[in-house]
């Protein structure tokens, strides 16, 4: 006996609301913390499903949020359709390579890197992998601050959009990408939101 | 490892409140089968609305950006270029373009594309729009069905756009002077159409041009109508002053075609599509009656020609109905002279009426050369007379001579040959000529001498007066001015003479005084006279000046 012995080794629930400690209900009950009411569970109901499956949506929104044009920059009559990509390639030829950099981060790394991040540890939980459980944990935390941050673009569009309204001088129009790429930002978050860190530590082939 | 080991402590712990699960978990799935459907549509609309590419060559891709410049058609976006290259001899453009689903039209043999720039011409300019919207490929659809993915791009945009409402015609011409695609097609100075095409003839002796005159105004073009190339300015000085006559500016700048119909009775049915008409070098030409063959005549003039150049007009009574086409000289041996050969044209129906007339006349004349032959002797002669006093120029006049001399002529020689009478610019010329030789005969030298030996005489005259008379006189002035000024001397006031004539006077008043006096005492005593004078009172104070004594 090692390891310090766990919440479930003991028949034992935290309600995740308010802390209260209670007997674990049968297997198959819907349990509710007698205390504040909120929903008790021993992990995340479904947690990786509902991880998979946003993560996957948010995948699939990916694809035309770049593809898309997200915006419509009008300036003296010359129409400019941009993604996403084509916005970075030319804020870098027009001379704002550490504005390039910025949107390049937010807009195309922070996503992959959810991506990538909350596929691995879908994959560790799921295989109940003992590999590195500490960095994966920090990963998880770290996915989870990032958050909403990566809304940088749709927080541009929708500033320039509400700021430059100058008619034929100069105009910003959102396009669809944008709704697309708001969408995969947000089902991100879903995502990480439904990933129960717990599972990372949750090596037993017979744990819940 | 079970819960009976550890029972101890949790045993007052709560039983949590169980609830009937309501939601499945697996119901999530429908999150991602959403995005997917969302995907897909995404994707089945994107490949729907793929139209056919094509690809367009271009002498330059000036303006044209991948990803950007659009395909319009009547200003509606119909695909957009997706890329640009060289093609593979490096002379040409290749543009990309992906033409939408519904413009798939427009990937028909027949369809023209060309690059929409803006276009500072001389008739002035288009495509402003794009100065600030950049370039974008105008699209004009063909009617034709067959697909094609290939097509060479104009250079610049077609004059006339399909299904325009409108004619084309025909127009032929000697040459094209200053004309060019889309020069503009001018009625009563109204632009109502343009050039939209031209080519040489196959045997290269003229130029064939199409214009494009606009509805609804193509209804003007009638079967008799008149074409005239209005690039040229006619200046013409005449006696109501100098006339400029033109188009307009652009015109004469940039050239132009400009129609009309004839004036007088006139056939004023609508052309049909494609009629040909000959386009004419002026308006004048152009409403001049129509020709008909011409006719040949030689004339031998024993003067100068200068001042007669080819093309000169030959007027019969002022009216033009030919031009001079050669000018020789011919040696004449029996005289000794050089008469100069002058060959005309002869339009005989630039007479009208006359000619009709005429060629009635001649029936009974025994033929056209009879009644030349007729009107020969009735005194018609070819004369050369000076068409502008300011440049010399002359042109030859055909007019009844009065008094002409006899001349012969042939009416059956080839070529004819009219006789010709000198100019009357010749018996001006005589007549000057003349008049200089009396002008020459005046002896203006002797008239001259004359004069100058006169000249001299008066002036040792003058001298004489100067040199003799002009002292002596000065002299008696001199003693004359001597005498009155001692003459004056004499009279003035403080003179000599003045003052003994006042003394004098006094003393000669004092005189009459005492004698007056004399006189009264005797008339009161006479005795005294005898007597001599007794005391008496004095004798009475002398009276005053303003009392009669």
């Amino acid at each position: 006996m090692s390891a310090p012995p766990r919440a479930v080794e003991l028949g034992l629930v935290g309600c995740t609301v308010c802390g209260q400690v209670c007997r674990a209900p049968g297997p198959l009950a819907q349990a509710a913390c007698p205390r504040c009411g909120a929903v008790l569970r021993r992990r995340k109901a479904g947690s990786l499903a509902r991880s998979w499956a946003f993560l996957i949506a948010a995948f699939i929104f990916y694809i035309p949020a770049n593809l898309l044009p997200i915006m419509r920059t009008v300036s003296l009559g010359d129409v400019d359709d941009n993604t996403i990509l084509s916005g970075v390639v030319e804020l870098w030829v027009k001379g704002s390579p550490d504005l390039a950099v910025i949107v390049f981060a937010a807009s195309i790394m922070v996503p992959m890197l959810k991506f990538v991040v909350l596929a691995t540890l879908l994959v560790c939980a799921q295989r109940r992998s003992r590999w590195a459980q500490v960095q994966r944990a920090r990963l998880y935390r770290l996915v989870d601050l990032i958050g909403y941050w990566s809304m940088l673009d749709v927080f541009v569009v929708s500033l320039l959009t509400a700021l430059v309204r100058f008619g034929f001088f100069s105009e910003v129009e959102p396009l669809p990408g944008v709704i697309y790429f708001g969408l995969t930002v947000i089902l991100t978050m879903l995502a990480s939101m439904s990933f129960d860190p717990r599972l990372t530590w949750d090596t037993d082939k017979d744990a819940p | 490892m079970s819960d009976e080991h550890k029972p101890g402590p949790y045993d007052d712990l709560p039983e949590p409140a169980v609830r009937r699960r309501r939601l499945n978990a697996s119901l999530i799935w429908l999150v991602p089968t959403l995005a997917a459907l969302v995907g897909l549509s995404l994707a089945v609309k994107a490949w729907l609305q793929q139209g056919p590419t094509i690809r367009i060559s271009f002498a330059s891709a000036e303006g044209v950006e991948a990803d950007k410049t659009e395909v319009k058609y009547k200003n509606v976006v119909i695909g957009r270029v997706e890329a640009v290259d060289l093609s593979e001899d490096r002379k040409r453009v290749i543009v990309k373009v992906a033409l939408n689903k519904s413009a798939e039209s427009f990937a028909t043999a027949g369809t023209r594309y060309w690059v929409e720039r803006p276009r500072i011409g001389l008739g002035g300019v288009s495509g402003v729009g794009t100065l600030l919207s950049g370039s974008y490929i105008g699209a004009d659809v063909g009617d034709s069905q067959e697909r094609k993915a290939f097509f060479v791009g104009l250079e610049n945009p077609p004059a006339v756009m399909r299904g325009a409402p409108g004619k084309s015609f025909v127009l032929h011409s000697d040459d094209l002077g200053s004309l060019d695609i889309g020069s503009p097609v001018y009625y009563r100075r109204i632009r109502v159409g343009r050039v939209s095409s031209y080519q040489l003839d196959e045997d290269g002796k003229g130029v064939t041009l199409r214009i494009f005159v606009d509805g609804p105004n193509d209804r003007y073009v009638t079967r008799s109508a008149r074409f005239w190339n209005a690039s040229g300015v006619d200046v013409s000085l005449g006696a109501d002053g100098l006339k400029v006559n033109s188009q307009s500016l652009a015109t004469v700048i940039a050239g132009g075609v400009a129609f009309q119909d004839p004036p007088g009775p006139h056939d004023t049915t609508p052309a049909a599509e494609d009629t040909r008409f000959t386009l004419f070098a002026d308006r004048a030409t152009a409403m001049a009656p129509p020709d008909g063959p011409g006719q040949y005549v030689r004339m031998r003039f024993d003067q100068s020609v200068r001042g007669l150049a080819v093309g000169a007009p030959v007027e019969f009574l002022g009216v033009n109905i030919g031009r001079v086409v050669s000018i020789n000289l011919d040696y004449d041996a029996g005289r000794q002279r050089f008469p100069a050969l002058v060959g005309a044209l002869l339009y005989p129906q630039r007479l009208g009426r006359a000619y009709e007339k005429l060629a009635a006349a001649a029936a009974s004349h025994g033929g056209e050369e009879g009644l030349l032959g007729t009107l020969v002797a009735h005194g018609l002669r070819a004369q050369m007379r000076v068409g502008n006093l300011l440049t010399g120029q002359m042109y030859v006049a055909l007019d009844f001579v009065p008094n002409a001399p006899k001349a012969t002529f042939d009416p059956r020689a080839k070529p004819l040959e009219l006789p010709t009478a000198p100019g009357s610019f010749d018996k001006l010329q005589e007549q000057v000529v003349q008049i200089v030789d009396k002008v020459q005969k005046i002896p203006f030298d002797s008239i001259g001498r004359h004069l100058d030996d006169s000249l001299a005489g008066l002036d040792g005259a003058l001298k004489q007066v100067n040199g003799q008379l002009l002292p002596q006189l000065n002299r008696t002035l001199e003693g004359a001015q001597q005498t009155l000024h001692s003459a004056n001397g004499a009279l003035s006031a403080d003179a000599p003479l003045q003052r003994e004539l006042g003394d004098t006077l006094e003393q000669l008043q004092r005189m009459a005084r005492s004698l007056r006096a004399l006189t009264d005492y005797l008339g009161v005593h006479p005795e005294a006279l005898l007597r001599g004078r007794q005391d008496a009172p004095p004798p009475p104070a002398p009276p005053s000046p303003g009392r009669k004594p």
